[in-house]
């Protein structure tokens, strides 16, 4: 499954770690909500990256004072129905100001992709289908909003009253 | 009317677009069905038992006289010649194919029409008072605050997977003709302390399996912070709304579930911190903006009085009981407001040919200033008529099947599509409906028994609204056999209640005499020919009507 | 998938909407799909039931129909009657316009 991150294909460089394993010396590390209240101290003094996994279970509030100790947030929609995972970008961005990646995982589709890139996520866990042109495609479809959200700020409203 | 300027045109066109490539997705095998229903569904597609089914948006039930003639030319030309109007004030066609569906959405684009959210798990088509702009008692013009609801909503990206769909009512006055209070929210306008105009949010109502009556949350909540109030409670919905269950999803299960005053506490501390962001804020100028869109139409002045309508009445007792029964006080001295009636007897509640859509349209640009509205009763109105042009319009409308003077009377029904279309139906509708009418043909009759609200669903889902009845009946399925089962009481105005079960179901064969049982034990036992059905049933109860029906027993 | 058919059910056969237009079609013993509910091939028994709907379900894949299942018959004077209210309404169409669906068509 490739990362589309800011319209490119990436490669992923991160280490996800479950919260049996012991952590490696080195590299970027991507750990459970759990491990990371656990161990927050020794995460966060370690040489390398640190990211943090949302499950569609675990609102962003718990993490909202330390923001700015993560390079990554991915958040899991296990459903594409599923939408609390844009409330939580939302609020990641926009109330909690974090600025790393922010990158939706599970069950991403293409026709979802548009909604996820305005409420703010900038990378996506997607099938081989989904080429940095389809996303560009599926994210152009709609090219005016009329609510500011995550990377909307040019509304309909903005447009009308300028 | 509001009109699309630039910018909505622009949505709705790529909007289209966007759905021209959904369908040849599916077609070329890109996409399952699986992937393409949610897609569909938000734009308004299902499959029914017989076809596909379309259901155009009709934004807070206002249509123009052009809208509409486009709304028969599509019967006539991708479909059989006739539309459905809903309880949601939409449209519906029965029988689109799914490769003309984008033409379909082309053709309603160049009168400013689409089907976005008419279904889905998202914000739906907002609904209100049908008399707006119109009624001597409200407050101010809803459709200013539902168009500025409806463009809040339009893909919204935060909110199109909620965990389930939420429906919208505004009403501008105290007097509630848009059934806020069993709605996922309801807003009544209201005067702010300031006097301006501000607006009570209920929250949690709905009725399907589980009716539930909104709670008032949110008091006079100010102009600038409608938004940021409205996005304070989706969210707190997308975030802790269930999602294990299908029946226990909506809002209102919320609600019931953490208590109205938790539920108030939640929304009020989200709120505070959107309106710390303060990008919600709804500013005067665009609402000035809107509110031009809806500056009542140039009026003639007038006497209130009419001798030519008295003498008219006079003369033509049909006319007279259509003027009684059909016809609303305006604000305006000398007009009204004139309810079309969808409702023949022996008719299919809410179904309009495309030859009387183009008659609508007609008398709307000749007596209405080319306005026409839908109502959650399915039936449609011309808001704005001088009471002298009444005679001709009626004589019009009578001539097109749609002079029935029962406006709020028996042969009067909400009637969900039923088994005769629906995919989730457990019983018909519309036959039940159908004999209905014509048990109590006779207009004498209807006017003696006076308003009394009939609603007919054909399953659980409650789209026929039969909890809100002041009889309600219930389609169910026993083995593969239709059964009716019936409730009293219910009512959706300003105090909402939800109808009691009478007792055990009756078979197709039973149900019309049963109903005719009721209207009888009620007319025997009213106090005076003004006391209502409803005022009746909440005096004495359900037991003279249940000892009466089940006498045999 | 839907389930209009219950467990004791003895004779079925099945049915499905066409992905293009979503009219109502019946699988055939030729495997094919058609309009009309005479020209269905019938299953006695659960066993034989499950394989005639497995022998469907290529069909969605070809995306000649979607959502097929297994529904009751019952056959009268060589007719094919379906059992429950919902199919009977689905084979003819609307019971209030007997001028719309299948019932209102003449069989070429």
């Amino acid at each position: 499954m490739p990362i589309i991150k800011k319209g490119e294909w990436v490669s992923d460089e991160w280490i996800s770690v479950d919260d049996e394993t012991d952590l490696p010396v080195e590299g970027d590390v991507l750990v459970s909500l759990t491990r990371y209240q656990e161990n927050a101290a020794a995460l966060t003094a370690r040489a390398g990256k640190l990211g943090v996994r949302l499950e569609a279970s675990e609102p962003p509030e718990a993490i909202a004072d330390v923001v700015g100790s993560f390079d990554l947030i991915t958040v899991d929609f296990p459903a594409f129905k599923d939408g609390r995972g844009y409330s939580y970008a939302r609020l990641l961005r926009e109330r909690f100001g974090y600025t790393g990646e922010l990158r939706a995982v599970g069950n991403v589709l293409r026709d979802q992709l548009s909604l996820m890139w305005r409420c703010g996520f900038d990378a996506f866990h997607v099938n081989q289908s989904i080429t940095p042109e389809v996303f560009a495609e599926s994210i152009g479809e709609l090219s005016i909003a009329y609510q500011p959200t995550g990377v909307t700020k040019d509304t309909v409203m903005n447009a009308r009253h300028k | 009317m509001y009109r699309y300027d630039q910018f909505d045109h622009k949505l709705v066109t790529e909007r289209v677009n966007q759905f021209r490539g959904q369908v040849s997705r599916r077609m070329s095998g890109e996409m399952t069905e699986d992937e393409f229903k949610p897609l569909r569904l938000m734009n308004g597609v299902y499959l029914q038992l017989h076809a596909y089914m379309l259901r155009v948006a009709v934004p807070y039930g206002t249509l123009s006289s052009v809208q509409m003639h486009k709304l028969a030319d599509i019967a006539t030309k991708y479909d059989k010649g006739y539309g459905h109007f809903t309880t949601r004030q939409n449209l519906q066609y029965n029988w689109p194919a799914l490769e003309d569906l984008p033409k379909i959405l082309d053709e309603l684009a160049e009168v400013e029409m689409h089907a976005i959210q008419t279904s889905g798990n998202c914000i739906r088509n907002v609904t209100a008072d049908q008399y707006a702009g119109a009624a001597a008692d409200e407050i101010d013009d809803p459709r200013i605050w539902s168009e500025i609801i409806r463009q809040w909503s339009t893909f919204h990206p935060e909110f199109t997977f909620l965990p389930r769909k939420f429906k919208f009512a505004v009403t501008g006055c105290s007097n509630d003709r848009a059934a806020i209070r069993v709605h996922d929210i309801g807003i009544e306008l209201v005067r702010g302390k300031d006097g301006d105009v501000a607006f009570d949010i209920h929250v949690g109502g709905g009725q399907g399996r589980t009716p539930m009556i909104a709670k008032l949350i949110g008091e006079a909540i100010s102009r600038e912070d409608l938004l940021a109030y409205l996005e304070a409670t989706l969210r707190v919905y997308n975030m802790s709304g269930r999602r294990d269950h299908l029946y226990k999803s909506r809002i209102k299960i919320l609600v019931h579930d953490i208590g109205a005053e938790e539920m108030k506490r939640l929304v009020e501390e989200e709120f505070a911190l959107v309106k710390k962001q303060g990008v919600l804020q709804l500013p005067q100028e665009e609402v000035d903006r809107i509110r031009a869109y809806f500056a009542a139409p140039d009026f003639e002045t007038l006497d209130a009085e009419c001798p030519e309508l008295d003498a008219a009445m006079a003369s033509n007792k049909r006319f007279a009981a259509w003027v009684n029964t059909n016809t609303a006080q305006h604000k305006q001295a000398g007009y009204t407001i004139a309810n079309i009636s969808l409702k023949p007897i022996g008719g299919v509640a809410g179904d309009a040919s495309d030859a009387q859509m183009h008659v609508v349209a007609d008398v709307a640009e000749k007596y209405s200033f080319s306005e026409i509205r839908v109502t959650h009763e399915q039936n449609l109105v011309l808001a704005h008529v001088k009471k002298s042009d009444l005679l001709a319009l009626w004589e019009t409308l009578e001539a097109n099947g749609m002079g029935t003077p029962n406006l709020g009377l028996i042969t009067d029904q909400i009637v969900c599509p039923g088994l005769d279309y629906c995919a989730l139906a457990n019983a018909r509708s519309i036959p039940i409906g159908q004999e209905i009418t014509e048990r109590f043909a006779d207009l004498d009759r209807q006017h003696n028994i006076g308003e009394l609200k009939l609603k007919i669903s054909g399953c659980i889902n409650a789209c026929g609204h039969h909890h809100v009845g002041h009889i309600g009946i219930l389609g169910v399925d026993k083995k593969g056999t239709e059964y009716y089962q019936v409730t009293l009481g219910g009512s959706a105005d300003e105090i909402t209640s939800v109808g009691k079960i009478v007792g055990r179901a009756f078979t197709e064969h039973e149900i019309v005499d049963a109903i005719e049982t009721i209207v009888e034990v009620y007319l025997d036992l009213r106090e005076s020919p003004d006391e209502r059905f409803l005022d009746a049933y909440r005096r004495v109860g359900i037991a003279p009507f249940k000892e009466k029906l089940y006498a045999d027993n | 998938m839907a389930q209009h058919s219950n467990k004791l059910a003895k004779i079925q056969a099945v049915t499905a909407n066409r992905l293009l237009d979503g009219h109502v079609v019946y699988f055939t013993a030729e495997g094919q799909w058609s309009d009309w509910v005479d020209d269905v091939v019938l299953a006695d028994g659960k066993e034989e039931a499950d394989a005639l709907l497995a022998k469907a379900l290529p069909s969605v894949e070809t995306r000649h129909i979607v959502d097929p299942y297994l529904f009751e018959v019952d056959q009268e004077d060589g007719k094919m009657v379906p059992k429950s209210v919902r199919e009977k309404i689905r084979m003819a169409g609307p019971t209030i316009r007997l001028d719309l669906g299948k019932q209102a068509a003449v069989r070429s």
